[in-house]
C-alpha cells in the first residue's frame, strides 16, 4: 500500500443555474492574459449541448485518454511512445482555434471617435487572433441553454441514444455541467508529454505544467479526454486549471469554489492507494470503472490506513482533514457523487451529483405531488431517457448506479419534507434506499446546509517552516525596527518594496489587519499606516495628515457620546 | 601565404559564430527557459502545416545525418572500408537530393503558409524573419551544391570531402585550412558562410527546440510525479542553513 493524498471537488448538479460566475472569476484570475483569450479553465456546457470545444467527449474522433490494447494492456488511445513521437512535427488530432472559437473585442474606439451622422456608430468584432474584422459565430457556451437546437444533433452523447429518445428527451430536461479540469489520478496529458513537463504533486495530486520545461509540443492537448490542457498561443506553452494551488496551499478554496453563487461545489482530500491505480484503470469492461475507482480510495479512518499514511510523511492534519472530507462522504460513505466519463480510464477526480430536478419537474406537471417518495421512484423508473444521458457522462453507460442516486436524493427530498412539516420522519423511506434515518440526516446536513467549513476541508500545506528558514536569507535589508522598511513597509509605505512570500502567515497577518478595528500602531510619523477602511470618516486619526508645526496636537476624536450631548 | 581576407572568412567568423552559438545557448536556458519552446503555430492553421512540417522536419533530419557523414567522417575512412568513391557519390547524391527536396517543399510550404494565414502571419517575429531568410540561403545553396556540383557537375568534379570537410574539421582539431575554403567554388563558400552566421544566430530563436528532441520520452514512467525536495522546504536550503539531522525517517 503506497498512500497518497488527492485534493478534489465534487460538484452538485442540482444547484447549479448555469450563471456562469466560477468561468468568470476563473477568467479574470488566470486566463484574463493575450494568448489565453480563447481559454476557459472552468467553464459551465448546458446539457445536452456540443461542448467546448465543440464535440470534445467524441474520442473516435480526438483521441484523447487511455484505451485498453487488445492484450489488455493501458495505451494512449492517440497512440504508444514511438507514434506520439513520429507525430511530433504535426499533431494529427489537434484542435484547431475554431473548434474552440476565435476570440474578439470590440472596436469600442469607434463609438467615440465616431463623427456626427444619422445613425449610431457600432462597435465592430474585431478577432483577437488575426486583429481583423469578423463575423462572430461561435463561443464558448454559444449553444447556452439550448440555444440553437439544430446544434444539439452533434453532441457525441446524445448520438449514443436513439431518435426516438432523442425527441422524447428535448421535451424532457436541460442541465448545466461545470467542468475544471479533473486532476486525474492517471493523467493522460502527463502522459502524452513528451518533455515531462506535466507532473502530479505528490503532496496533493495537483496537476501542473512546469512552464520552464515545457516546449510545446501541444500533444497533451491530444490527450486530454476533457481538453482542459490549452495551447497559450502566445508563448507556445500548455496552461491548463491549477486548482488555484496558492489558495489551496493556505487552505483557501479554489476561487471557482469561493465565488460559486449556488454553493454547489466542495473541496476536500480524498487517499488512495497509488499502487492500485494502473490495476484499477485497466479492468475490461468499462462499466466496472467507477467501482474499480472507488476501491482504490482509502477509507480514512481504517487504523491500518492512517498508518501507512503515516509512514508515507502525510501529516496528521491531513489524515484529520481526509476524515473530514466532504469528497470522501460524498463518493464513498453516501455514493452520490459519480465520475465525469471514467470510460476515459484516467481516474478523474471531479465528481459530480446527478441532477434529480429535472424529475422532480416532470413529476409535478403531471400534477401529481413532486415530492412523495413513491411518485419520484416510479418518475426515476419510467424516465429511462434522461437516466441514460447521465449514464453515458458518469457510469459508461451503466444506468443502475445514476438510479441508486437519483433514488438516494428523490428519497432524501420525501424524508426531510415530513420533518420539515414538523410531522416525524418516516424511516421506510430511507430504508427503501439502504440508509438510515441517521445517515440520511447527515447526508442532508451536507447537501444542504453545510457552512464554508464543512464545505471546504482544505488542510494547508505544510511549508511554513520552509518559509521561516527561507525569510531569515532573504528579507528586506531595510527592514529593520525604524529602518524605512519600518517592519512590513517598503520606502513608498504600504505594499512598496519587495514582493512579500507566499505564506500562511503573510495571509493570517494580513486577514488580521484587513479584519481588525484599530490601526496597528500608535506611533505618529509619516510610516504610521491608517486603515482607511475602518475610518468612518468622522475625526482624525493619528497620522492621517502630517503634523503641523508647533505642539503635536491632541487627537480629536469625535465620539458618539459627545454628539449625543450636543444634540 | 593565406590572405588576411580569407583568415577572417574562414577562421575569425567561424570561431566567433561557434563561440555565440555555445554561449548564447547556455545564456538563453540560464535565463529564458520560459522562452524556449517551439511556438508552434498549429492552433491557427493545420492543413498545410499536415503537410509542410513533416517534410521539412523529416527532411532537415536526413540533411543532418547526411552532413554529419560527409563532413565528419573522413574520405580515408570510406576508402578503408572499402566503399569505392562513384558508389558513395551516387549514394549521397540521391540521398542527399531526396531529402534536400523534401526540405524545400516543406519549407515553401510553411513560408507561404506563415506569408498568407494572416493569424500564423501576426504571429511570426522579427527574430523568425531574420532566421527564415538565413535556413533558406542555406537550404538553396546546399541543394544547389548537391545539384550543381554532384549532378550536373558545373565546379569541374569538386570534391567536397577534399575541401570544405576537411576545412569543417580542422575547426574543432584546430588543424585550421582556410586556404581550402578560399579555393572552394562560390556556391560552396556561400553554403558554409551563411551556415556560419545561421549558427550565431540560433540561440535567439526558435532553432533552439532542436536541442529539446524529447527522447527522453521513450523511456521514462508515463507519469511524472514531483514532490517539493525537502520535507519542510519548499526550496532546497541554501549553503549554510542546511539541516544537522538530514533524515528523520
Amino acid at each position: 500500500m503506497r498512500v497518497m493524498a488527492q485534493m478534489s471537488m465534487v460538484m452538485n448538479l442540482d444547484k447549479c443555474i448555469g450563471c456562469h460566475t466560477c468561468s468568470v472569476t476563473c477568467k479574470q484570475a488566470w486566463t484574463n492574459r493575450t494568448g489565453t483569450e480563447y481559454v476557459w479553465f472552468n467553464n459551465v456546457e448546458t446539457r445536452p449541448g456540443q461542448g467546448y470545444p465543440r464535440t470534445y467527449e467524441d474520442q473516435e474522433k480526438w483521441e484523447g485518454g487511455w484505451t485498453l490494447t487488445k492484450r489488455g494492456r493501458l495505451r494512449l488511445k492517440a497512440g504508444g511512445r514511438i507514434k506520439n513521437l513520429a507525430t511530433i512535427f504535426s499533431s494529427p488530432k489537434l484542435p484547431s482555434i475554431q473548434d474552440y472559437y476565435e476570440p474578439w473585442t470590440y472596436d469600442y474606439e469607434t463609438l467615440t471617435n465616431a463623427p456626427l451622422q444619422e445613425h449610431s456608430p457600432v462597435a465592430r468584432p474585431i478577432s483577437l487572433i488575426t486583429g481583423k474584422d469578423m463575423n462572430i459565430t461561435w463561443s464558448a457556451n454559444w449553444d447556452d441553454d439550448l440555444g440553437g437546437s439544430e446544434l444539439l444533433a452533434a453532441d457525441p452523447i446524445l448520438a449514443k441514444v436513439s431518435d426516438q429518445v432523442k425527441l422524447a428527451y428535448e421535451q424532457t430536461f436541460m442541465f448545466y455541467l461545470p467542468r475544471i479540469c479533473e486532476h486525474c489520478l492517471n493523467p493522460s496529458c502527463a502522459a502524452s508529454c513528451p518533455s515531462g513537463a506535466i507532473y502530479k504533486r505528490a503532496e496533493d495530486g495537483i496537476v501542473l505544467v512546469d512552464q520552464d520545461k515545457c516546449r510545446g509540443w501541444r500533444k497533451c492537448v491530444t490527450g486530454c479526454p476533457y481538453k482542459k490542457v490549452y495551447f497559450n498561443h502566445k508563448t507556445g506553452k500548455a496552461e491548463k486549471c491549477t486548482f488555484c494551488f496558492p489558495r489551496i496551499e493556505v487552505g483557501l478554496p479554489t476561487v471557482c469554489a469561493e465565488t460559486c453563487v449556488g454553493r454547489l461545489r466542495y473541496i476536500g482530500l480524498v487517499l488512495y492507494d497509488a499502487d492500485q491505480v494502473l490495476e484499477a484503470a485497466t479492468v475490461t469492461d468499462p462499466k466496472d470503472l467507477l467501482e474499480s475507482q472507488r476501491g482504490v480510495f482509502l477509507d480514512p479512518f481504517d487504523p491500518t490506513v492512517i498508518r501507512e499514511a503515516e509512514k508515507a510523511g502525510i501529516p496528521r492534519d491531513w489524515v484529520d482533514a481526509a476524515q473530514r472530507s466532504p469528497i470522501w462522504a460524498l463518493i464513498s460513505t453516501f455514493k452520490v457523487a459519480l465520475p465525469l466519463h471514467p470510460e476515459y480510464r484516467t481516474m478523474p477526480m471531479v465528481w459530480y451529483i446527478p441532477p434529480l430536478s429535472p424529475v422532480v419537474d416532470v413529476v409535478q406537471e403531471t400534477g401529481e405531488d413532486a415530492e412523495e417518495a413513491g411518485n419520484l421512484f416510479a418518475a426515476i423508473d419510467t424516465l429511462r431517457i434522461p437516466v441514460e444521458y447521465l449514464a453515458e457522462l458518469f457510469t459508461a453507460g451503466d444506468t443502475e448506479p445514476v438510479t441508486g442516486v437519483l433514488k438516494k436524493l428523490a428519497a432524501m427530498r420525501s424524508y426531510m419534507r415530513d420533518i420539515n412539516m414538523g410531522r416525524p420522519g418516516d424511516p421506510s423511506i430511507p430504508e427503501a434506499v439502504g440508509m438510515t434515518t441517521g445517515e440520511m440526516d447527515a447526508m442532508f446536513r451536507l447537501l444542504a446546509i453545510a457552512k464554508y467549513d464543512e464545505r471546504y476541508v482544505i488542510p494547508p500545506a505544510h511549508a511554513e517552516q520552509a518559509h521561516d528558514l527561507e525569510e531569515l536569507a532573504t528579507e528586506c535589508s531595510l527592514n529593520y525596527d525604524g529602518g524605512p522598511g519600518m517592519g512590513g513597509s517598503g520606502p513608498f509605505g504600504e505594499g512598496s518594496g519587495a514582493g512579500t512570500p507566499l505564506a500562511v502567515e503573510n495571509f493570517r497577518a494580513l486577514k488580521d489587519r484587513q479584519t481588525s478595528d484599530t490601526t496597528a500602531t500608535g506611533i505618529t510619523g509619516p510610516a504610521t499606516r491608517v486603515n482607511m477602511l475602518n475610518w468612518d470618516g468622522r475625526g482624525t486619526p493619528p497620522g492621517l495628515f502630517p503634523g503641523r508645526e508647533g505642539p503635536p496636537e491632541e487627537p480629536r476624536n469625535e465620539t458618539t457620546s459627545d454628539r449625543q450631548g450636543k444634540a | 601565404m593565406t590572405a588576411t581576407l580569407d583568415i577572417v572568412l574562414w577562421v575569425v567568423v567561424p570561431y566567433v559564430c561557434l563561440a555565440i552559438f555555445i554561449t548564447g545557448h547556455a545564456w538563453r536556458y540560464r535565463y529564458d527557459k520560459f522562452g524556449w519552446t517551439t511556438r508552434s503555430s498549429q492552433l491557427y492553421e493545420s492543413k498545410l502545416l499536415r503537410w509542410g512540417s513533416p517534410l521539412f522536419h523529416f527532411g532537415i533530419l536526413a540533411v543532418f545525418a547526411g552532413h554529419v557523414m560527409g563532413l565528419g567522417i573522413p574520405k580515408s575512412w570510406t576508402d578503408a572500408v572499402g566503399l569505392s568513391e562513384s558508389v558513395y557519390h551516387a549514394m549521397a547524391v540521391s540521398v542527399g537530393l531526396l531529402a534536400g527536396l523534401a526540405t524545400v517543399v516543406g519549407m515553401s510550404l510553411l513560408i507561404y503558409r506563415r506569408r498568407t494565414n494572416s493569424a500564423v502571419f501576426g504571429a511570426t517575429t522579427r527574430m523568425d524573419k531574420a532566421m527564415y531568410l538565413l535556413l533558406g540561403v542555406v537550404i538553396f545553396f546546399g541543394l544547389w551544391n548537391t545539384i550543381g556540383s554532384g549532378v550536373l557537375n558545373l565546379y569541374d568534379h569538386y570534391d567536397y570531402r577534399e575541401g570544405v570537410s576537411v576545412w569543417f574539421r580542422g575547426i574543432f582539431t584546430f588543424q585550421l585550412h582556410p586556404a581550402l575554403m578560399a579555393q572552394a567554388p562560390f556556391p560552396f563558400q556561400v553554403h558554409g558562410m551563411a551556415a556560419m552566421l545561421l549558427f550565431a544566430l540560433w540561440p535567439f530563436t526558435r532553432l533552439v527546440h532542436v536541442f529539446s528532441a524529447p527522447l527522453f520520452y521513450l523511456w521514462r514512467p508515463y507519469v511524472v510525479y514531483r514532490a517539493k525536495s525537502e520535507r519542510f522546504g519548499a526550496r532546497a536550503p541554501r549553503r549554510g542553513w542546511e539541516k544537522s539531522e538530514k533524515t528523520l525517517r
